[in-house]
């Protein structure tokens, strides 16, 4: 990490928020051509994030799911994995811990909520190990697995809550019989909520306090620790790493199960800590934000905390803008989407604000490999 | 780059399933077999006439994921691709209701070729001149395009009429094959004609032979004096164009309208098929039918009522396959050399 040093930090900032300032120009500049207003827009989404103590619980409570999904995109990163289904692992941790949520009743809340928690980071780890031990035996690559497993893993947990069919089609294992056509699971019981911060309305959980304690694991592990060195060594030279010894297969596969269960983590804890159930419909693009994140942070943890309480408050002000401005919530993807071009190619960056690059300066984005390369 | 590396062993493989396919499908409509017998869904007109209009886009794809792969551009952004394609061909149809069907579903085809050939291009901007991750390029791409459609969608507007099938005279009164392969709307004929000319022209032209040199030894092309950065553009917006049809497809011709998110997952399914089909335009076509059937196995399933399996895991069968394949068979194929590797001139570096 080398000594600290101030005009390091400024060099280190600076692209990612120029990056940030022209995404959200570039997405004015398309609000205007659609013939939306766009300060009113931007007026109406910070108001929403940060205008009030609703907004900022709102903030705060979107947080912890991106944070998480965004450390598990930036770990693999570290390895040289591009990790897309962070969305399926997200998945199949709500899963999990639904399932350990909804039963388990008599079962004092102390015990119950970690067992959910960890219910939920198993399926995701477990989700998450099957594109590692394809990519290590087969050589499949993982960003198409872990899309088709994205797939697989939203109709998995679609027939697990399914209310069943007229014609006799036999209803999911989870789903509620109370709920009667409506596929869902029956609540989780009180003594496997995560408890809150602030009650409502606010309905800020101690769950992004965990966040916050899994940004420090994973600085440790990743900076710290023999596995990670191993992970970044793999990812920065599958070959060298190869030739010191490193089991860069069993490498592989640790650096996907932690994505998973990264992944898996936070399904787990928007399930105990915000929804309280489980529908189809929830999930959303959780997976694919992580990946702006994981970049936006330059897959550092502490990177990717900031970055994700960024696209958080974009998340949060989203239904205010909305409401306020009529400008359809759907433009927070499209800034997304330019903020991920604008960190990923910092040449970008550069070129529309004439910075030189600095010779000190290493490349941030990860190299991921492709085909046999 | 001898002649057997055209026609590799696992593009055979893909080939040979599309041929076991339709000989099979020939075989059980021809015969006298009971209506409701396990055959029948599994092979009969219907059931493969889904499979065809399931394959088309998946075909379509792989098309435009070799010709950029081809000259060393990796294309993970087909699914985004194709989103553009659909939503420009839904727009510019919609716009055009009131003129004559035909020629509003034609500006519909040639808007969503345009919004293609400008993702394309955006890719090959950000992979060639500002060297973006091209893996990460391609997701930018389908994230813009998700977004974007979902922004600027309106849920009101209704496209009118779609493209109706053109019996080809004589051909469609073959029994089976004609009823499955000569009684289609155009843009499957046109998908069928764009894998022969991608196959012809990659391998019995001069753009051909210097796109496969981009890919392969950019160096070497370079040093003979071409110029592997313009055909690097140019096969990547082409290549847009392509996958721009695909999504033209799915609106103008199959379901006759805009859903968001519409292509889901095809531009992954086809870039399996183009790994699967190792590169080749037939090896792909072979493997996008087998993905195609799949889908076309799933509606029949759905439609005959079976209800033992649940539809959620029947739905699963496409993703499942892919992964099988993607797995089953990558070890045995080659990607271009060069893929993914920024080519500079020398001492044009910084």
């Amino acid at each position: 990490m080398g000594h600290f040093s101030l005009r390091r930090l400024f060099r280190s900032l600076l692209i990612p928020v120029l990056a940030v300032l022209t995404a959200l120009v570039v997405g004015a500049i398309i609000m205007w051509l659609a013939g939306d207003n766009p300060i009113a827009a931007y007026k109406g989404l910070f108001q929403g994030a940060f205008g009030s103590a609703r907004g900022w619980a709102t903030t705060i409570r979107k947080w912890s799911p991106l944070l998480l999904t965004g450390l598990s995109v930036a770990v693999a990163f570290q390895a040289g994995l591009f990790n897309i289904g962070a969305s399926g692992q997200f998945m199949m941790g709500t899963i999990f811990s639904v399932w350990v949520g909804i039963n388990f009743a008599d079962m004092p809340a102390i015990i119950h909520v970690p067992l959910a928690i960890s219910a939920g980071i198993l399926g995701g780890l477990l989700w998450g190990s099957i594109p590692g031990i394809l990519k290590v035996t087969t050589g499949a690559h993982e960003v198409i697995t872990t899309i088709m497993l994205n797939y697989i893993a939203a109709l998995f947990a679609g027939w697990t809550v399914y209310a069943g069919g007229s014609q006799g089609q036999k209803p999911g294992p989870l789903w509620d019989p109370a709920a009667k056509a409506i596929s869902q699971t029956p609540p989780v019981v009180e003594s496997a909520r995560i408890p809150f911060i602030f009650g409502p309305p606010y309905r800020v959980h101690w769950g992004i306090a965990l966040a916050i304690i899994t940004i420090f694991v994973m600085a440790w592990l990743i900076y710290k620790t023999t596995i990670g060195f191993e992970l970044r060594t793999v990812g920065q030279n599958f070959k060298a790493s190869k030739y010191a010894g490193i089991r860069v297969g069993w490498t592989i596969i640790l650096a996907m199960m932690l994505a998973g269960a990264l992944a898996g983590m936070a399904g787990a804890i928007e399930t105990l800590g915000v929804n309280f159930k489980f529908a189809p419909e929830f999930g959303g693009s959780v997976g694919f934000d992580g990946i702006t994140v994981a970049l936006l942070g330059q897959t550092n943890p502490f990177g990717v905390g900031l970055a994700a309480f960024f696209l958080a408050s974009l998340a949060a002000g989203g239904a205010k803008m909305q409401f306020d401005s009529g400008v359809s919530s759907d433009i927070i993807q499209v800034i997304n989407a330019l903020l991920l071009a604008f960190v990923a190619a910092p040449a970008i960056i550069r070129y529309i604000y004439r910075i030189r690059k600095s010779p000190e300066e290493k490349e941030t984005t990860p190299k991921i490999s492709w085909g046999g390369g | 780059m001898s002649s057997p590396t055209r026609f590799k062993k696992t593009s055979l493989i893909a080939l040979a399933v599309a041929m076991v396919l339709i000989i099979v499908g020939i075989v059980v409509n021809l015969l006298p077999i009971p209506d409701n017998s396990m055959w029948r869904v599994l092979f009969g007109v219907s059931t493969l006439n889904f499979t065809l209009r399931a394959t088309i886009p998946l075909a379509l794809g792989a098309m435009a994921g070799i010709l950029c792969e081809r000259t060393g551009i990796i294309n993970i952004g087909i699914e985004g691709m194709m989103l553009a394609g659909a939503f420009a061909g839904f727009v510019a149809k919609v716009a055009t209701n009131d003129w004559p069907l035909m020629a509003s579903l034609l500006v519909g085809v040639a808007a969503a070729l345009v919004a293609g050939a400008a993702m394309g291009y955006i890719h090959a901007l950000f992979s060639i001149k500002f060297k973006m991750d091209q893996i990460i390029s391609g997701t930018f791409l389908i994230l813009l395009a998700g977004g974007l459609t979902s922004y600027l969608f309106n849920p009101d507007s209704v496209a009118e009429g779609k493209f109706s099938p053109i019996a080809i005279p004589l051909l469609s009164k073959i029994p089976v094959i004609g009823d499955i392969f000569f009684n289609n709307p155009p843009i499957t004929y046109a998908a069928f004609i764009i894998v022969i000319a991608l196959h012809i022209g990659l391998f019995h032209t001069k753009w051909g032979l210097r796109s496969r040199a981009a890919g392969e030894h950019p160096r070497a092309a370079d040093t003979v004096g071409i110029n592997v950065n313009f055909y690097r553009y140019l096969n990547t917006t082409l290549g847009g164009m392509v996958a721009g049809l695909a999504g033209g497809f799915l609106v103008l011709e199959a379901v006759g309208q805009f859903q968001e998110g519409m292509t889901a997952g095809r531009g992954f399914i086809s870039l399996a098929a183009m790994i699967f089909g190792n590169w080749m335009p037939f090896g792909a076509l072979g493997a996008a039918t087998l993905f195609g059937y799949t889908q076309g196995v799933q509606n029949a399933l759905l439609l005959a009522g079976v209800v033992n399996i649940p539809r959620h895991f029947i739905s699963m069968l496409p993703y499942l396959v892919t992964i099988i394949a993607v797995a089953g068979f990558v070890g045995r194929v080659r990607p271009p050399a060069a893929e993914g590797k920024v080519y500079e001139t020398e001492g044009s570096s910084e």
